[in-house]
């Protein structure tokens, strides 16, 4: 895993393996979620690779009535937007992500602060096998568990 | 970081010009740039000979996606007789042209050129919207792409953050789209001269015509907060929150501070100038603020010695309703929070304290994406030498106005501040 350059071509893999991967400065300590090979904050180019456990929390969102054409080919429209949205992880780092089982066409109970876990959404596409990072409100088992 | 800036030779704005904003079928690139620059031509009180242009800077998105055709600065050139002059395009998503202006400012401060003319230019309006909206993603950050973020996506999260943030509410977000829509009518080169309360009473005219039900509006909020009216399109942010699909073009001519008299008794100078850069959301430390907003305000500042106190009024980059609040307290003139406070006491109002956005901003006068930056620096040119006819800011003693731009979902921002002397 450490010989895997941190592109966002190797985040992309991971995601396809259902793992949510950073990338943590040798030198400083701080964390990128999608990973980066430069250290903004010290200049270090030396990066470790970093899982982060998928959990977080819902920081703001949107719910999209007209979206891009890979969103309609999925049958999001006017009457079925989706939600899209910032989710910080437990890590304290912050992820942009698609959010899944809300009811966005009653945007208003969403709430910001709601705690939610990552999904791995595998699609079958012309180019190739592609996964979108999500999140989901944790059930309430989830969260006894 | 923190160098004051200033320019090695002053420079002054002696003409501007711009074409009407709107969705013309029968006009292209080169014609709304040719409308601007002979309505350009003609603003230059003294008269200027085009041939005595040194150079061409001009800010252009995306038509190489809008339209098929990119390196339109050649283009440019060729239509309006500068070849072979050099021509260069510069391109910041929506402040494409505050940086065609800057680079201008720097050509002439060098002591390179003596005369150069920046300008932009965008034709959107070819595309469905579908594919304009695809078209402005190009701007946006790939992360937030490939979640399935449109630009309307963007600042509606910005504005989820805000709300909580900050208590703020959708009823906030109308007080902005009603202000400038009633500025907009004041306006002639607007793409919407018309204010929420004739459109509504528009709308319940054709419905009495037509024997249709007649929709019970009390005010502009209640019509606003119809959603057959006002449809959303990316929660919070409905269609009256949301710039227009526009075509249009500006430009304006700059000269050695020292020349300015020769071509006009009352030219602006260019006093404060500021760029910053800005990160995707995923990577912001707080959303309800542009990091790239502050560092061009603070740069800006630094170079005209000047505070917020002193811009007498602004046009900001209100893309969407949300943003015009982020901006006003990025830029200084509010505190944070306090910006939907100032809108709701009317403070932005034209006859406000700090009156924001005269032209009706983006939102009525149209947002031709690669003409923006331009398009909002000639407004405060006629606002500075009282030829902002109806809509004049009122007091008659302006000396300072400025204008931010804002381009992508932050990666870019600029603050240019104007004076007149």
């Amino acid at each position: 895993m450490t010989d895997r350059p941190f592109s966002d071509h190797e985040f992309e893999q991971f995601l396809g393996q259902d793992k949510l991967m950073g990338s943590r400065c040798a030198a400083c300590g701080a964390l990128f979620v999608p990973p980066r090979s430069i250290c903004p904050r010290c200049y270090g180019a030396e990066m470790e690779w970093a899982e982060m456990k998928g959990t977080g929390t819902l920081t703001a969102f949107t719910c999209i009535a007209i979206g891009p054409s890979f969103m309609a080919d999925e049958g999001y429209d006017r009457e079925n937007p989706y939600c899209t949205g910032v989710v910080e992880l437990e890590e304290k780092v912050r992820v942009v992500a698609r959010i899944e089982g809300v009811d966005t066409r009653n945007p208003e109970g969403i709430s910001i602060g709601t705690p939610v876990t990552a999904r791995f959404l595998h699609r079958r596409g012309d180019r190739g096998d592609r996964t979108f990072l999500a999140f989901e409100p944790l059930s309430r088992c989830d969260r006894r568990g | 970081m923190n160098k004051t800036r200033k320019l090695g030779r002053g420079v002054a704005i002696v003409g501007a010009g711009m074409s009407d904003f709107g969705m013309f079928e029968d006009k292209d690139s080169k014609d709304l740039f040719a409308d601007a620059f002979r309505q350009m031509l003609a603003s230059v009180d003294k008269g200027v000979d085009p041939r005595d242009i040194d150079a061409l800077y001009l800010g252009n998105f995306t038509n190489d996606f809008f339209v098929g055709q990119s390196h339109w600065s050649a283009i440019i050139s060729d239509a309006i007789g500068l070849v072979p002059r050099p021509a260069t395009r510069t391109e910041g998503a929506c402040a494409s042209s505050a940086l065609a202006l800057r680079e201008g400012v720097f050509a002439i401060a060098s002591g390179f050129y003596d005369m150069v003319l920046i300008g932009g230019v965008e034709d959107m309006s070819k595309r469905s919207t579908r594919e304009v909206a695809e078209g402005l993603a190009l701007a946006a950050v790939p992360y937030e792409r490939k979640s399935g973020f449109t630009f309307p996506g963007v600042f509606g999260t910005i504005a989820t953050a805000y709300f909580e943030k900050y208590g703020a509410s959708r009823r906030h977000l109308m007080n902005v789209t009603i202000k400038s829509h009633n500025n907009a009518p004041l306006n002639p080169k607007a793409q919407y001269c018309v204010s929420i309360r004739d459109i509504m009473n528009d709308k319940i005219g054709r419905a009495r015509a037509e024997g249709a039900p007649i929709p019970d509006w009390s005010d502009e909020v209640d019509f606003l907060s119809d959603p057959r009216a006002n449809p959303a399109i990316a929660w919070p942010l409905h269609l009256f929150d949301c710039c227009p699909i526009s075509d249009g073009a500006g430009c304006m001519l700059l000269v050695g501070e020292e020349m300015a008299k020769s071509f006009t008794d009352d030219p602006l100078y260019i006093v404060g100038l500021g760029q910053g850069s800005g990160r995707g959301l995923h990577a912001a430390e707080d959303l309800t603020t542009f990091e790239a907003t502050r560092a061009a305000a603070g740069e800006a500042y630094g170079m005209a010695g000047l505070g917020p106190e002193d811009i007498q009024f602004a046009e900001v980059h209100d893309c969407f309703s949300i943003a015009e609040l982020i901006h006003i307290e990025d830029l200084g003139f509010f505190e944070p929070g306090e910006g939907y406070r100032a809108v709701e006491e009317g403070l932005t109002r034209l006859d406000g304290s700090k009156p924001i956005n005269t032209s009706g901003g983006l939102k009525c006068k149209g947002h031709p994406v690669g003409a923006t930056g331009v398009a909002q620096l000639i407004e405060i040119w006629q606002q500075l030498r009282q030829s902002a006819g109806e809509r004049q800011v009122p007091g008659g003693n302006l000396r300072i106005g400025a204008a931010h731009s804002l381009g992508g979902t932050g990666g870019t921002s600029t603050f240019t501040i104007l004076e007149r002397r």
